[in-house]
């Protein structure tokens, strides 16, 4: 059996303004091939206006077992959020 | 330790937490999944078969590009479908390497053939349809990436069930010939469809555990159920009858009724023995054989590119 081709990663930009999000994944021989493919599997209904592709073994991800370390020192920092601070209701349009 | 981990995570599925490739999950849900995924994977796959034997004989420009349309739809749901199974790791290789030899199944309706053009019509508005009713609740299914090819894939999949309902329609409003064409193909086709929601409840025993892991949410009999009900009422849309004599609405139960199903000739063609299980898998396999020196060529002209990058 053959080597396979390398897995890509594919992200559409669906219109002009909005950012490229990624919609799955698929198999080709080099970036161009890649392109190409996902061109007819990823947007045979109009759903794209720009591909990026990126060799799936160059992603590095955070470990979902760390996520309460990576993410609680967020947890205790409410005043981030505007909601956080009463203005006097006549304080319009803040 | 381990028991831990299990209550984790099915309290993530009760809570209706998607699960996603790197996170824990028991072993026997990754393979469930891999199994399901894989299967569902190869049907498409197949089901581009029966189908491709028409679009050289299709009646017209239209209904030739919306055949071709359609089935390149079916490519595309496999793709998905496999990179959702290849996040769990299993290799595609692998994967077609099960579907070549036999190990791996696919839907046992793509084992039968397809005698005339009205059959398009039949397997888009009854196999399609039936694929459907499984395939929406599977867009809640709780590993995230299944859940996120189906939604995808349902998107695209309910002009399939369209277009062969208009195919049947056209051919219901026609002359004698291809009224009884239409319902020479409704007879051939109607059993088996009901058939693709699977054994019965009471004979599908690994139904429970996957609905406690919300990879299903409803069993084989209440889809089939809700099949059975909306194509009674459609087909009368269509001036032509389903094949069986027991079908009749039942007031109490408030379904229809239907009449017993052949599950010799299932489990005879899920075993290998329908009327083309040998010619799907032997096309499979020529065309992954006859592509070999495409996907050898490609990996060599890659790899040279790359090397003549390094030089310059």
């Amino acid at each position: 059996m053959n080597k396979e081709w390398p897995l890509w990663e594919i992200f559409i930009r669906s219109r002009q303004g909005l950012d490229h999000k990624h919609v799955g994944s698929l198999h080709a021989a080099d970036a161009q091939m890649a392109i190409e493919n996902a061109r007819d599997v990823y947007t045979r209904r109009m759903e794209g206006v720009s591909i990026w592709v990126v060799e799936s073994k160059h992603i590095h991800a955070s470990n979902p077992t760390e996520a309460g370390e990576l993410y609680d020192p967020a947890n205790d920092k409410a005043y981030r959020h505007p909601t956080f601070y009463d203005l006097p209701d006549e304080v319009k349009h803040m | 330790m381990e028991k831990n981990l299990e209550d984790i995570f099915q309290d993530k599925i009760d809570r209706e937490i998607r699960i996603e490739p790197k996170d824990w999950m028991p072993e026997k849900y990754r393979q469930t999944l891999i199994r399901q995924i894989s299967q569902h994977a190869h049907s498409e796959i197949v089901g581009m078969l029966p189908e491709g034997n028409w679009i050289t004989r299709a009646p017209s420009l239209r209904r030739k590009s919306i055949l071709l349309a359609k089935v390149q739809d079916e490519a595309g749901h496999g793709l998905y479908l496999y990179s959702a199974a290849e996040t769990l790791g299993i290799t595609r290789d692998e994967m077609y390497e099960q579907l070549h030899s036999g190990r791996a199944k696919y839907s046992s309706i793509f084992n039968y053939p397809t005698l005339s053009w009205a059959d398009m019509g039949a397997i888009g508005w009854l196999v399609d349809g039936a694929a459907i009713m499984n395939q929406v609740p599977l867009c809640r299914a709780s590993f995230g990436p299944y859940a996120r090819a189906m939604v995808r894939v349902c998107k695209e999949e309910s002009f399939h069930q369209r277009q062969g309902f208009e195919i049947l329609l056209t051919l219901s409003r026609g002359n004698e010939a291809q009224k009884n064409m239409a319902q020479d193909a409704l007879n051939r086709w109607w059993w088996p469809s009901i058939m693709m929601f699977g054994p019965t409840d009471d004979e599908s025993p690994n139904t429970i555990q996957s609905m406690r892991w919300k990879i299903k949410r409803f069993t084989n009999d209440e889809l089939r159920q809700k099949f059975v009900d909306i194509c009674a009422d459609q087909v009368k849309i269509l001036g032509l009858t389903l094949p069986d004599k027991d079908l009749t609405w039942n007031e109490t139960r408030g379904h229809y009724d239907f009449g017993p199903i052949n599950w010799d000739e299932f489990w005879q063609v899920v075993s290998g023995n329908g009327p083309c299980n040998r010619d799907r898998l032997n096309a499979r396999k020529k065309a992954w054989e006859d592509g070999a020196w495409v996907r050898e060529a490609a990996s060599a002209y890659a790899e040279k590119k790359k090397s003549e990058q390094k030089v310059a």
